[in-house]
């Protein structure tokens, strides 16, 4: 089992909400992610065996999604929003810079697992560019030397 | 980072500043859910739906369909448990208000979702927040556990007797699940692709019960309409689209940010009296005036109110309110490849035309980028958004198809530069 007992009561009380089952299959998927990193094939086994699903029908849901991983990630998820109000405000040339900081391109990590670097649609900072999304924390009106500063400082 | 508070305000965002109007406490010294106590013991359900349709509020998601009307489509005599949903997937690039809503005001919407649950008779509310939003999120689920410590919510919501729970949902990461049914096929923990309809949701909705879906700014207006009335909400905004709502202005302006202002302001007031128009001196290109799905207008047709009985004269339309400026640098061609990526990389896979038309929208915009696209291209982008539009399950399609329509029908000239010059003739715009 890969998936922690603590994890499972919380997967159970998030499907007690719902008037049925699978509603909470997308809050399992986060809480689970949240404890191994990305979603394995083995994960979605065990999630399925929860919801009394078959592995694809997890899968499925997996894959449709951005925000779930079916592979391992890096420790740290640094998605930099290259929107159109975004691109006016120059986060494409900020993404480039970054790759470039990271030696690795956008949706790529880095050799030593330290940061998973991706480009993100809308993120609704439209009026902050550029900004960009670590670990799920906002970080707005960026510049070059702003947001390697953030970089260095992830472990 | 903390959000920013609007610039402008109006009845919805006034008490932004203060960080306890976020707490169930400082929302009650601003007079908080004294309109849902007035429609949970003094008001019937029918006379609530009658006042919101009086006031003439408009779904303020993208489509601005009528709310009261809306309300009124759910059954009355059903079995059935029947469900609100908020939709709090904002995602439309270009807009950040539901954001603001969420994080500075979670009990004006709850207030207001909870007179809409009276009205409509649903024992359960389910807002469905963008994965993204986590912190909003967070933010909201307090606010739903201190209203449910104080009775407001739950079993005898306000001692009313009437019994509502309100879930908090996280999506994870699609922009199609702001799209109604697709909204109810995650919510259900399914791939977020859009049902048919009919039928629609007041009948078949989430959990296949009959459901209602509201935006969160809708909902967030709701209080006001019924603490001061109907004529209240008519005397904001114009004749056809009462009351105020926040724009979000971004890209090539000094003052980007929200701004709360009546319906009916005009685009160039929001531009340059509010935003401060465009930096350094340079001169405005195109605006478009309501999320990335609405079709762009030329410098020379900003003077148009901002209410969709004069945004439709222009072939356009209000949206989400989400104003994006471009300045005389901006490569018109580019922007197209940026809107035509984020179509491609976001339809559900559905339908053929939408999922097959946004892949070759984008390759026919880059290819004109490169300077490798010939004059027949700008015919193919026009004939494929023409096949796309109107023809698949829900509205994505159209939403990919009327920008491309809307940048050809403004800024032709751009992509003939292209083609004549064989390379990009704007070398100092946005970098792709």
């Amino acid at each position: 089992m890969v998936i922690s007992g603590e994890t499972r009561a919380r997967i159970e009380s998030e499907i007690a909400k719902y008037p049925q089952k699978r509603g909470a299959l997308l809050a399992a998927l986060h809480l689970a992610q949240r404890e191994l990193g990305h979603i394995s094939l083995e994960t979605a086994r065990e999630v399925a065996g929860l919801f009394d699903l078959q592995p694809v029908d997890v899968m499925e849901v997996v894959t449709f999604y951005n925000m779930f991983y079916d592979r391992p990630q890096g420790r740290h998820h640094v998605y930099v929003c290259t929107n159109l109000p975004c691109s006016l405000r120059g986060a494409r040339s900020l993404l480039k810079q970054l790759e470039a900081h990271l030696g690795v391109e956008a949706g790529e990590t880095t050799p030593d697992g330290r940061i998973t670097l991706g480009h993100e649609e809308c993120l609704g900072a439209c009026a902050y560019a550029p900004m960009m999304r670590v670990d799920g924390v906002y970080h707005e009106d960026l510049d070059l030397a702003k947001a390697k500063q953030i970089l260095d400082g992830l472990k | 980072m903390g959000l920013k508070v609007p610039y402008v305000t109006g009845y919805l965002t006034e008490h932004f500043a203060d960080d306890a109007f976020g707490t169930l406490a400082g929302y009650e010294r601003r007079g908080g859910y004294q309109a849902a106590r007035k429609a949970l013991r003094e008001m019937t359900p029918e006379q609530v739906i009658e006042l919101v349709k009086a006031s003439g509020l408009q779904g303020r998601g993208g489509a601005g369909f009528p709310t009261g009307m809306k309300w009124s489509f759910m059954p009355k005599d059903t079995p059935k448990p029947k469900y609100l949903v908020c939709n709090a997937d904002e995602s439309e690039p270009g807009s950040f208000k539901d954001r603001i809503l969420l994080e500075r005001g979670p009990h004006q919407m709850l207030e207001g979702i909870l007179i809409g649950a009276w009205a409509t008779g649903a024992s359960k509310t389910f807002v469905y927040v963008r994965g993204e939003y986590a912190r909003p999120a967070a933010e909201l689920q307090r606010a739903v556990d201190e209203a449910t410590a104080k009775g407001y919510l739950g079993r005898n919501a306000m001692g009313s007797g009437f019994q509502h729970d309100v879930v908090v949902v996280l999506g994870a990461g699609a922009y199609i699940c702001g799209e109604e049914t697709g909204l109810l096929e995650s919510l259900e923990g399914k791939k977020g692709q859009p049902r048919k309809k009919p039928p629609f949701p007041a009948e078949y909705g989430a959990f296949g019960m009959p459901t209602t879906v509201n935006n969160v700014e809708t909902f967030s207006h709701v209080p006001h309409v019924v603490a001061k009335g109907a004529d209240w909400f008519r005397s904001l905004g114009t004749e056809k689209s009462p009351g105020t709502t926040i724009f979000g202005v971004s890209g090539h302006v000094v003052r980007p940010g929200l701004y709360e202002l009546p319906l009916g302001t005009r685009l160039d007031e929001i531009v340059f009296e509010h935003a401060g128009g465009v930096p350094d001196g340079r001169k405005i290109k195109g605006v478009i005036p309501g999320g990335m799905s609405m079709p762009i207008l030329p410098a020379g047709q900003l003077d148009v109110p901002m209410a969709n009985e004069f945004l439709r004269e222009r072939k356009t339309m209000l949206g989400t309110g989400g104003v994006m400026v471009m300045d005389e640098t901006t490569c018109m061609v580019r922007a197209g490849c940026v809107i035509t990526w984020f179509f491609r990389d976001e339809s559900c896979g559905q339908c053929t035309q939408c999922r097959e038309g946004t892949g070759w929208l984008h390759k026919i915009m880059q290819r004109i980028e490169r300077g490798a696209g010939s004059r027949e291209d700008l015919d193919i982008l026009l004939d494929v958004a023409g096949k796309m539009e109107g023809q698949t399950i829900c509205a994505f399609a159209d939403a990919a198809a009327w920008p491309v329509q809307g940048l050809l029908r403004h800024f032709r000239e751009d992509f003939e530069a292209h083609v004549r010059e064989r390379k990009c003739p704007f070398p100092s715009s946005f970098e792709l």
